[in-house]
C-alpha cells in the first residue's frame, strides 16, 4: 500500500497539490521550525492527504526541509501546504534566526557557545 | 528556534564530507522543484513549456542547546544550478565555501557570489584532502580575491574536529561584524 502511494506520487505533478501557487504567505525558510499547533487532536478530515501526513509528522518540531525530505514531497510544495495548515492555525511556525537584526547577537552568542561546547 | 548555515564551493570539494562530519544526523538529501524558464524570462505565464529541474541538496543538523537548532545546507555544486542560491541562502546567518587546492577555480563562482551578497559573511575553507595545500593563505586569498578581513582556514573535511572548528570561526566572524540589515524583496 505504501510502495503504491508513493509511486502515485511521483507521476502527479507536485503543484497538482497546491493549485498552482508556488509562494507560501509565512516566512518559510528551509531552516524554519514548524510543529503542529495541537498534536493530541486527529489531523481534520478535509485536509488533502499530504497535509495530513504533514500534520501527523509535524507532532515534534521538524524543519521545513526535514518535512520534505522525510514525506518526499518537494520543497516548494511543502512550504505551501505548511503555509495553509499554518493559516488554519493548524500548524505552529518556529521563529528563524537569521542574524540581520542585532537584537538576535545573543541568540548567536548561544550558538557559538554551543559550538564551542560540541568541538573542544 | 532555529538557524541556518550554508556550506558552498565546488564539485566535490567536500562540502558534503564537511556536513557528514559534524551532523548528529546522516545528511539527508532533499529535492526542490525549480522552474529554469523563471531565471531567463520575468513572464514565465507566456512560455508553453516550463522546464522544472529537480535539484537534490545535502543537510545536516546540530542541536547547540535545548533550544537551539543549526542547520546545514550544502548547496548544488554543478553551475547550472546557481539561479536557486537566493533561496537557499536567504536568512543564513552566514556560509562557509569549501576550497580544494588543487582546482581552485571551482570556487571562485561560490566566493562571486559572496562578495556580490555582503549581508552573509563568509568564511573560506581550504580542505587539506591527503597533506598540504600547497600555498600560504597568502596567496590563495590573492588568487580568489577576497579582502583580508574574509578568515581563511585549512581544514580536514572528514575529521570532526577540524569541521567542527571551521563552524565555530564562522560564527565568531558572524558575531564580530555589525548586523546587516535584510535585504528588501
Amino acid at each position: 500500500m505504501r510502495s503504491h502511494r508513493r509511486r502515485r506520487g511521483t507521476r502527479i505533478r507536485p503543484y497538482t497539490f497546491t493549485g498552482g501557487r508556488t509562494r507560501s504567505r509565512h516566512p518559510l525558510m528551509v531552516q524554519t521550525l514548524v510543529s503542529t499547533a495541537d498534536p493530541a487532536n486527529e489531523p481534520p478530515a478535509n485536509l488533502m492527504p499530504e497535509s495530513q501526513r504533514i500534520y501527523v509528522l509535524c507532532a515534534e518540531a521538524r524543519s521545513v526541509a526535514e518535512v520534505a525530505a522525510e514525506l518526499k514531497i518537494p520543497l516548494g510544495v511543502t512550504q505551501v501546504l505548511l503555509s495553509d495548515l499554518a493559516d488554519q492555525g493548524l500548524v505552529y511556525i518556529h521563529p528563524t534566526i537569521t542574524g540581520h537584526s542585532p537584537s538576535e547577537n545573543q541568540v548567536l552568542e548561544r550558538a557559538l557557545r554551543g559550538l564551542e561546547r560540541l568541538f573542544q | 528556534m532555529s538557524t541556518k548555515i550554508v556550506i558552498a564551493g565546488g564539485f566535490g570539494a567536500g562540502k558534503t564530507t564537511l556536513v557528514g562530519s559534524v551532523s548528529e544526523i546522516p545528511p539527508v538529501t532533499t529535492e526542490a522543484v525549480m522552474t529554469e524558464a523563471s531565471v531567463k524570462h520575468d513572464d514565465t505565464s507566456s512560455t508553453p513549456e516550463k522546464v522544472t529541474t529537480t535539484v537534490a541538496m545535502d543537510f545536516g543538523r546540530l542541536t547547540l542547546d535545548r533550544e537551539l537548532i543549526m542547520y546545514m545546507f550544502g548547496t548544488p555544486g554543478q553551475a547550472r544550478f546557481w539561479f536557486m542560491w537566493d533561496d537557499l541562502v536567504r536568512g543564513a546567518v552566514g556560509a562557509v565555501v569549501v576550497v580544494d587546492t588543487r582546482r581552485l577555480a571551482d570556487c571562485f563562482d561560490a566566493v562571486d557570489y559572496f562578495e556580490r551578497n555582503q549581508n552573509i559573511p563568509y568564511v573560506i575553507a581550504l580542505n587539506k584532502f591527503d597533506g598540504e595545500i600547497g600555498y600560504t593563505i597568502e596567496e590563495i586569498r590573492e588568487a580568489v580575491e577576497v579582502g583580508p578581513e574574509v578568515p581563511i582556514l585549512e581544514f580536514d573535511a572528514r575529521d570532526r574536529a577540524s569541521s567542527g572548528n571551521v563552524l565555530k570561526t564562522l560564527l565568531s566572524y558572524t558575531l564580530s561584524r555589525p548586523a546587516q540589515p535584510e535585504p528588501v524583496g
